[in-house]
């Protein structure tokens, strides 16, 4: 067991883990936010994203050990603390950007990373950045037009 | 004027969604001591068990419990159909490489999984049964052929002026639902047993679970609040997790969990089914079908499971959209060492399809025709004809088919996607283009609603008015993105006449509503929707009966609309004829039920009415090749699709960009491979490839048809979860278009899915005057 310490969706969190627990089982298990998914547990599908320290980072390809000191924020620190969504969110609410929602948090994340790297993304530069990003049920027609929604909602 | 239907409200759990609080089976917290399942999994796909040596598993860190069949309380069979071929764990000889062999009950997910790999295992390995031409060989028919004719296709297509035939080979499909399988089980004080599961038939795990625990089904309760993606996938191969889950948890006393990771999710669940169909057909000078023959055959997998209606929805849809005066289908299902294959998207109807649209490719190809000519001399009579008094045309099983609007729609669709002058100005780029070469292709689909088990179309509910005038509903189908909840919550609210908000719907559970089908044959909202609405009904009916007697009026003037309940000029709330009714001693809560009329079915003769209704629509679609690697690019799709007086246009529309998107993947890129030994290769999505977003269609419009169903549907809209699927025919028959221009040939016999590869050598034998691969 060895002691990490880190901030998570703003919150200090210090806890004793198995070196081997994996970012995405301290997140889900430990801590119990359960909105990051595992769908594929091989970093393929995208549905485990995170940020840490403001990168985006597959939660269960990295360890917990890892994270030690680091700024994680997982799908429950994008909203508001009084649970407002934030433009993000929202656009996909409105835009119809889920079915099964299973996706939904970590397409959540990867928009989120890119339009800070790119405010204003074309069509091309959002379905390009999603590629690490799986949706079965929506055909991402609906997502890429939430994520560009957002884009212009941040303006 | 509606107040709640037909209009595009978002998911009902889209704030959840998008704040990562919704939660799915494995998010559900479970209580302190529960224990973690995994499945111990045959290394071999065909032999008899010599030894399995389980005491190395025991003795793992972490490992609580390890049962083997013998282990169990009583023999399990999972099968759906009761065929008694699917034990929980391998009795003896094992039938594929997957098959679970052995229960690992441990303290963690990890620790089970480790302690999984441990044991000795020793199996006298036979030669597997792995492809459609091993099955033939070995016999391995799940049931004898089913034949069904209509008119003498043989006489017909021996006196046609010209014929054809020829065969076609379309791959498997894994559903890769994001949210793999997933159960808990939680042992009750009295030794009763409550689940939750990821599933769409909660009853069908709640019977298995009893089974398997020698209990009244009243003792286990199984509730499912969402799940994340079914598509088939979840209809029955689910029972394996919540059963394990179940024993395990009745043999320790404590609550047990088990979700498979995705390796293992594609290595034990059963996927789509692939299917050879040889065919022959007869024609006349205009391309009009005369007689028709076909002789499918399904790869099955190692058990029965759902397989013999899914090859009979094939043969159901062998003749699309298109009127075959004679015509001759064959089916065999067949036995092979694999996953046993099963509910997918379509139920064997995009297979089905795919048969009849490459015979109508390659009837136009000898004749030097456009396609879309030859499909529009075969669609069925349209319904203003049939309303007008000619006869309706019948089906290759006799149903009479009253309903179409597919000519009108094609039409329409044609017109506004430019078909006839884009196909003229291809066929100009490609005579200019040294390399790259594109098609295009229109195609239509007619899908029929309804279960072909006619006992399955029925549905009940629960609907609970309280004394504020909040709504409370339940029913028995289950939510899995398709927005049933949202679409059946709007049904209760326009009964009412309040806003969709003021009804609230959550899990579905077998303790309130009992006896239900699978959510599944896109007949969710058909029969949830309406069984919701007989609830609300009676309860209104008790209201407005009551209203009329307290203000002495007829019960006439007794109406609700714009969210107020109106009583001649008297005008309440709804929570004030609650709470009045309340307080007049009249029930506000009412059960509901459902069962669709008119259908009836007899599959060993192939005839009846197994439809209430078709659902039609069709799909352009424009595709550019590269002949040289066999790379595809979809540069346009335009959809027009017929979903009735649509219930909710914005999650209709994501059904039918989703499903068609699933639908292109099937036919393009997703490929499934085994090895000799049977060991599925493509077990991850590393080698598994689904679409991303940036496959998509270059352009892609979607327009809903706009009329209504001519049955009373649920305020006449139509089942939409399946039948756009297999709009995306239009790119593979594209693609095939493509390469015969790369070929310079009229037609190749492409087969799917049209990967790059097969593509490359579909061009290179051509050229070489050979079919295709
Ligand atoms: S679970 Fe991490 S990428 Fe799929
Ligand atoms: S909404 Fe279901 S996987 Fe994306």
């Amino acid at each position: 067991m060895v002691e990490i310490s880190m901030t998570v969706n703003g919150k200090p969190v210090t806890a004793q883990v198995e070196p081997r627990t994996l970012l995405v089982t301290f997140l889900r298990e430990h801590l119990g936010l359960t909105g990051t998914h595992v769908g594929c547990d091989t970093s393929q599908c995208g549905a485990c994203n995170v940020h840490v320290n403001g990168m985006l980072a597959k939660s269960c390809t990295m360890l917990a050990v890892e994270a030690d000191g680091a700024e994680i924020v997982t799908i429950e620190g994008m909203a508001a603390p009084d649970g407002t969504l934030g433009v993000i969110q929202q656009a996909f609410q409105d835009h119809h950007g889920l079915q099964c929602g299973f996706c939904t948090p970590g397409m959540v994340m990867s928009a989120a990373a890119l339009l800070r790297e790119n405010p204003d993304p074309s069509e091309e530069e959002i379905r390009a950045f999603l590629e690490g990003n799986l949706c079965r049920c929506t055909g991402y027609h609906n997502i890429v037009k939430a994520v560009r929604a957002a884009a212009e909602a941040m303006g | 004027m509606t107040v709640a239907v037909h209009k595009p409200h978002p998911h009902d759990s889209a704030p959840l969604h998008v704040s990562g609080k919704a939660r799915y089976t494995d998010d559900i917290p479970a209580p302190a001591g529960t224990l973690h399942l995994a499945f111990g999994l045959s290394p071999a796909a065909r032999g008899r068990i010599r030894r399995l040596d389980l005491a190395p598993v025991r003795a793992a860190e972490g490992v609580v419990a390890v049962l083997g069949a013998d282990d169990l309380p009583r023999p399990v069979d999972l099968s759906p159909a009761h065929a008694g071929d699917e034990p929980l764990l391998a009795t003896g000889t094992v039938h594929y490489l997957g098959q679970p062999l052995f229960l690992v009950v441990a303290t963690s997910h990890l620790a089970a999984r480790r302690a999984a790999r441990l044991a000795g295992i020793d199996i006298a390995g036979e030669k597997p049964v792995l492809t459609i031409d091993d099955a033939i060989a070995a016999g391995t028919d799940l049931e004898p052929p089913l034949e069904w004719r209509k008119g003498d296709a043989e006489a017909a297509i021996a006196a046609a002026p010209h014929r054809v035939r020829g065969r076609i080979e379309v791959g498997g499909q894994e559903h890769f639902y994001l949210e793999g399988h997933a159960a808990l089980a939680l042992p009750l004080e009295d030794g009763g047993m409550e689940i939750h599961a990821s599933t769409q038939h909660p009853t069908e795990i709640q019977h298995k679970v009893a089974e398997a625990l020698g209990l009244p089904m009243s003792w286990v309760r199984v509730s499912v609040r969402r799940m994340g993606g079914g598509f088939g996938g979840k209809e029955s191969q689910g029972s394996a997790l919540a059963v394990a889950c179940a024993i395990a948890a009745w043999k320790t006393g404590r609550p047990c969990r088990m979700r498979y990771d995705r390796d293992d999710d594609m290595i034990i669940t059963g996927k789509r089914h692939e299917i050879r169909i040889d065919y022959e057909a007869g024609f006349d000078a205009d391309g009009r079908l005369l007689g028709v023959r076909f002789a499918h055959f399904l790869r099955c997998g190692w058990s029965t499971d759902l397989s013999l209606p899914v090859a009979d929805r094939a043969m159901l849809h062998a003749d699309n959209a298109y009127h075959l005066p004679h015509v001759t289908i064959r089916s065999r299902r067949l036995r092979t060492n694999t996953q046993s294959n099963t509910a997918f998207r379509g139920f064997g109807g995009p297979q089905g399809m795919m048969g009849i649209e490459r015979v109508i490719q390659h009837v136009a190809a000898t004749l030097g025709k456009d396609p879309l000519e030859v499909r529009r001399v075969n669609l069925y009579r349209p319904m203003a004809a049939v309303a007008a008094g000619e006869a309706a045309q019948t089906t290759p099983y006799g149903q009479p088919v009253e309903d179409s609007i597919i000519d009108a729609l094609v039409d329409r669709l044609a017109r506004e996607a430019r078909y006839a002058e884009r196909r003229a100005a291809i066929a100009r780029w490609n005579a200019g283009s040294p390399v790259i070469k594109r098609g295009i292709a229109l195609t239509p689909v007619k899908f029929g609603i309804s279960f072909t088990l006619t006992h399955l179309n029925q549905a009940g509910a629960l609907v609970h008015l309280y004394q504020d005038g909040s709504i409370r509903i339940n029913h028995g189908g289950t939510e899995m993105g398709q927005g049933l909840n949202m679409k059946v919550a709007q049904v209760a609210a326009e009964a009412f006449s309040v806003p969709v908000e003021a009804v609230r719907i959550t899990t579905t559970d077998t303790a309130r509503v009992p006896n239900t089908s699978a959510t599944a044959a896109s007949s969710g909202s058909d029969l949830n929707g309406m069984a919701v609405k007989a609830a609300c009904e009676t309860i209104r009916a008790r209201l407005t009966r009551f209203l009329a007697e307290r203000h002495q009026c007829p019960e006439e003037v007794v109406r609700f609309s714009e969210g107020r309940v109106h009583v001649g000029t008297n005008v309440l709330t709804l929570a004030e004829a609650a709470r009045a009714a309340h307080e007049a001693r009249i029930s506000l809560s009412s059960t509901g039920f459902y069962a669709t009329p008119k259908i009836h079915w007899d599959r060993t003769r192939g005839q009846g009415r197994p439809f209430f209704y078709f659902a039609y629509g069709a799909a352009v679609s424009e595709v550019a090749i590269d002949p040289l690697t066999g790379e595809t690019r979809i540069l346009r799709v335009d959809v027009l699709h017929d979903v009735g007086r649509s219930l909710n246009p914005a999650i209709d529309i994501g059904q039918i960009e989703g499903g068609f998107v699933q639908g292109a993947g099937w036919l393009t890129m997703e490929e499934l491979a085994w090895d000799e030994r049977g060991r599925l290769l493509t077990h991850a999505p590393s080698t598994y490839k689904i679409p991303v977003a940036s496959d998509r269609p270059r352009i892609f419009n979607v327009a809903l048809w706009d009329g209504e169903n001519r049955e009373p549907t649920i305020y006449r809209s139509k089942a939409v979860g399946e039948p756009p699927f297999m709009l995306a025919i239009s790119v593979h028959q594209a693609i095939a278009e493509a390469v015969a221009a790369a070929a310079g040939v009229p037609f190749v016999a492409l087969d799917a899915p049209a990967t790059p590869e097969r593509i490359a050598l579909a061009v290179r034998n051509a050229r070489a005057g050979e079919n295709a691969p």
